[in-house]
């Protein structure tokens, strides 16, 4: 694999990560629905993919193992997203809401 | 002889455990007999002890036997027979004897007869045991135990209130001053490595006591003042007399046997056993001859007008110990022990008589008694026996003993403590016949009570007589009939052959202290017997000192308010201190906690996204630290 013609360069590839992730973490933050949540989480998740690939770039000996590593966290976040969901269905079988807001059984 | 002194104490302790086995339903008459005749034997024994002492006065009287070695100290215990001790076998196993005897005739029919001879016994044994006793710790070993058993028996009849009350008093006054004598012991330990005393003794004699800061004087007299505040406590002198009087509340035997003529006579033993420790400061003997003038002197004085004739005579057993204590303090050591001895005697008697009249007549207030005479010729005339001793007319045992120490205190040079005694010696002839005269003469105040009065059977009446023999007669041992043999006897304690102040005879002074006591009986007679006038006008004429004799100079009232008052306050601002300033302290820091812990309690919403936000805000101040620490600026 030889070096692309027009590489981007790794600022805009780092700040793109670093813009998407706080895109993910104001919606886990701030959205209402579990739902959106759990997409923003998967956002935050990719913004660490774009991370881990554009470091596998750099280096004294640069390799794949970043965009290896990549794959194995997409792999990661399919399964942790079918977790997510059956617990999504299973909460809103029982309290009949998937609002955020209302899973507060833990308050004070 | 001597060897087998041990056997003087031991035999009481035998007839202890012999009732302890018998146990609660065994017959009267076993039981006394059993006492009568083991104290008996023990008494036997004693004469011979007494006799073997006396014949062969430099002859080996201690016997030691190794007790328990710590560290480099080596503990002993055995007994010696010292003149003294010797002296106070005698007397304590004859009036036992006597009161055992006597027990069996009045409390017949109690419930715990045996109780009260196993009690008697173990009394007995301790109180043999304390004089043999060959050192101070052996000696506070069995001080204890005489305490415990005056505690037994004083609250025998403990289901009534005041008899429980008096025993708890009796056991908490003289336990204070106990811990005083139990210092004196251990600061003499301290200072001399023994509890002997002998080795004391020479170590006081070669000026070798001394501890720490404390110069030799000092501990001599630091010491003495300790040990005398324990003969304080037993022997019921001002300051720790109250409980005396209240004893009284036990059976009239044990006011006869311990309260008057052994346990309460310990004090003064106590403080001639340590004789040439006393001596050897002036600061202490001057504390005892002050302590017992005064008590002499007080005591008499409220004896004037109590009503109860039990308690009248412990005044009067409170006073006539303040005599032995003055002679002590005044260096007439012989004449101490003398009044010891002659006391024993007369104030038995009385008490027995005493108690004669109180198992007739069924009550102890002098005006619901009289004209007995007629009933109870015994009891009348061996309490007037007892009384013309204690009044100290001649020849009987009083006169004797007390003007020795009257006189010894006189030409020892105490002019001020003789007119002490000298007053306490009228009061004492006034008291005591104002009891003679309101029990045996006049007309019956309460008729009933009257009726059935009649003398006890012959156990009753033959300790009356015995003693009053010895009332009689016991003044002799000690004057010109027999060369001031018991003196003599006495004095071959020590190494000097003598200790002390020894009386010169004085006729004008015996004449002078007989007329007063016979004033006294006289101003009785005339206001009790023969009534020239009342009693009750000169009560109502001299109304404030009558109030303040009657109500025994307010002591009781003072304590009360004095040590449990201050007590109370203590125990209140302790109680202040602990409520509200230790458990306010805690308090306060759990308030803290619970003020904190509703502060911190609204973080804990349960929603899911204010944790992350924190969660995130915290790593974002974590990278900016991070960043800033690695950019230099932090």
């Amino acid at each position: 694999m030889g070096a692309a013609p027009f590489p981007v360069p790794t600022g805009s590839l780092l700040a793109l990560g670093a813009l998407l992730f706080c895109i993910g973490l104001f919606g886990a933050l701030t959205k209402r629905n579990l739902i959106i949540v759990l997409v923003s989480i998967e956002l935050m998740l990719n913004a660490a993919n774009i991370n881990l690939v554009t470091f596998s770039r750099l280096g004294v000996a640069p390799s794949l193992s970043g965009q290896v590593f990549s794959l194995f966290t997409m792999t990661v976040a399919a399964a942790e997203i079918a977790v997510g969901l059956a617990l999504l269905l299973a909460l809103f079988r029982l309290r009949k809401t998937s609002e955020v807001k209302d899973l507060n059984i833990h308050k004070w | 002889m001597v060897q087998y002194a041990w056997l003087v104490p031991f035999l009481p302790l035998v007839a202890y455990v012999f009732l302890l086995v018998l146990g609660r339903k065994a017959a009267e008459g076993l039981v006394a007999g059993v006492s009568v005749i083991l104290t008996a034997v023990s008494f036997v024994l004693s004469l011979f002890i007494f006799q073997a002492v006396g014949n062969n006065p430099h002859g080996n009287n201690t016997y030691v036997f190794h007790w328990l070695t710590v560290g480099n100290r080596v503990f002993d215990v055995g007994f010696q027979v010292t003149h003294l001790n010797a002296l106070m076998l005698v007397v304590v196993t004859l009036v036992s004897t006597l009161v055992f005897l006597f027990s069996k005739g009045y409390m017949h029919k109690d419930d715990r007869f045996p109780v009260f001879y196993q009690y008697l016994n173990l009394f007995v044994f301790s109180m043999l045991a304390l004089v043999i006793s060959l050192n101070l710790l052996q000696l506070y070993i069995f001080w204890e135990m005489v305490g415990l058993c005056s505690y037994l028996l004083v609250g025998f009849w403990y289901f009534k209130p005041e008899a429980a009350l008096a025993a708890k008093k009796s056991f908490i006054v003289t336990r204070i001053g106990d811990t005083g004598m139990f210092a004196g012991i251990v600061l003499l330990f301290l200072a001399t490595g023994s509890f002997d005393y002998s080795t004391i003794f020479s170590a006081v004699a070669h000026g070798t006591l001394h501890i720490g800061w404390l110069s030799n004087n000092g501990v001599i007299t630091l010491t003495a003042l300790l040990i005398f505040a324990g003969a304080v406590g037993k022997s019921a002198q001002f300051p720790l007399h109250v409980w005396l009087p209240d004893a009284m509340e036990g059976p009239t035997p044990v006011s006869a046997l311990i309260h008057a003529a052994t346990m309460v006579a310990a004090g003064v033993y106590l403080v001639a056993r340590t004789f040439p420790l006393f001596q050897a400061s002036t600061g202490a003997t001057t504390t005892v001859a002050w302590i017992g003038a005064i008590t002499a002197l007080m005591a008499s004085l409220i004896a004037l007008t109590q009503r109860d004739i039990k308690r009248v005579i412990a005044y009067s057993t409170m006073s006539q110990l303040g005599y032995m204590m003055m002679a002590l303090g005044v260096g007439a050591y012989a004449y101490g022990i003398f009044h010891l001895m002659t006391h024993a005697f007369f104030k038995a008697l009385l008490f027995l008589a005493a108690g004669s009249v109180i198992h007739a007549v069924d009550t102890q207030d002098l005006f619901e008694m009289g004209g007995l005479r007629k009933k109870m010729p015994v009891t009348t005339y061996t309490f007037l026996a007892g009384a013309l001793a204690l009044a100290g007319i001649v020849p009987f045992a009083g006169f004797w003993s007390k003007d020795d120490i009257l006189s010894a205190t006189l030409q020892s040079g105490h002019p001020v403590l003789y007119w002490f005694g000298l007053i306490a010696a009228f009061c004492t002839a006034f008291y005591i016949f104002r009891v003679f005269f309101l029990t045996f003469t006049g007309k019956p105040r309460v008729e009933e009570k009257y009726e059935h009065a009649h003398e006890g059977s012959w156990v009753m009446k033959l300790p009356l007589v015995v003693l009053a023999v010895f009332a009689t007669i016991a003044g002799f041992f000690n004057s010109p009939v027999n060369h001031y043999g018991l003196e003599r006897y006495l004095f071959a304690d020590f190494a000097s052959g003598t200790a002390g102040v020894v009386v010169k005879e004085n006729v004008g002074l015996m004449a002078f202290s007989v007329a007063v006591g016979l004033l006294g009986i006289l101003l009785a007679a005339l206001m009790y017997w023969r009534p020239a006038f009342g009693g009750e006008k000169l009560s109502k004429a001299l109304s404030i000192p009558y109030i303040i004799s009657f109500r025994k100079f307010f002591f009781d009232e003072i304590y009360t308010f004095v040590i449990v008052g201050g007590g109370k306050v203590i125990a209140a601002i302790v109680d202040f201190v602990d409520r509200y300033i230790i458990d306010g302290i805690v308090s306060l820091l759990s308030w803290i906690g619970s003020v904190f812990g509703t502060m911190l309690k609204y973080t804990q919403d349960g929603q899911v996204q204010t944790y992350s936000a924190i969660a995130a805000f915290g790593v974002l101040i974590f990278i900016a630290i991070a960043v800033f620490t690695v950019g230099g600026v932090l």
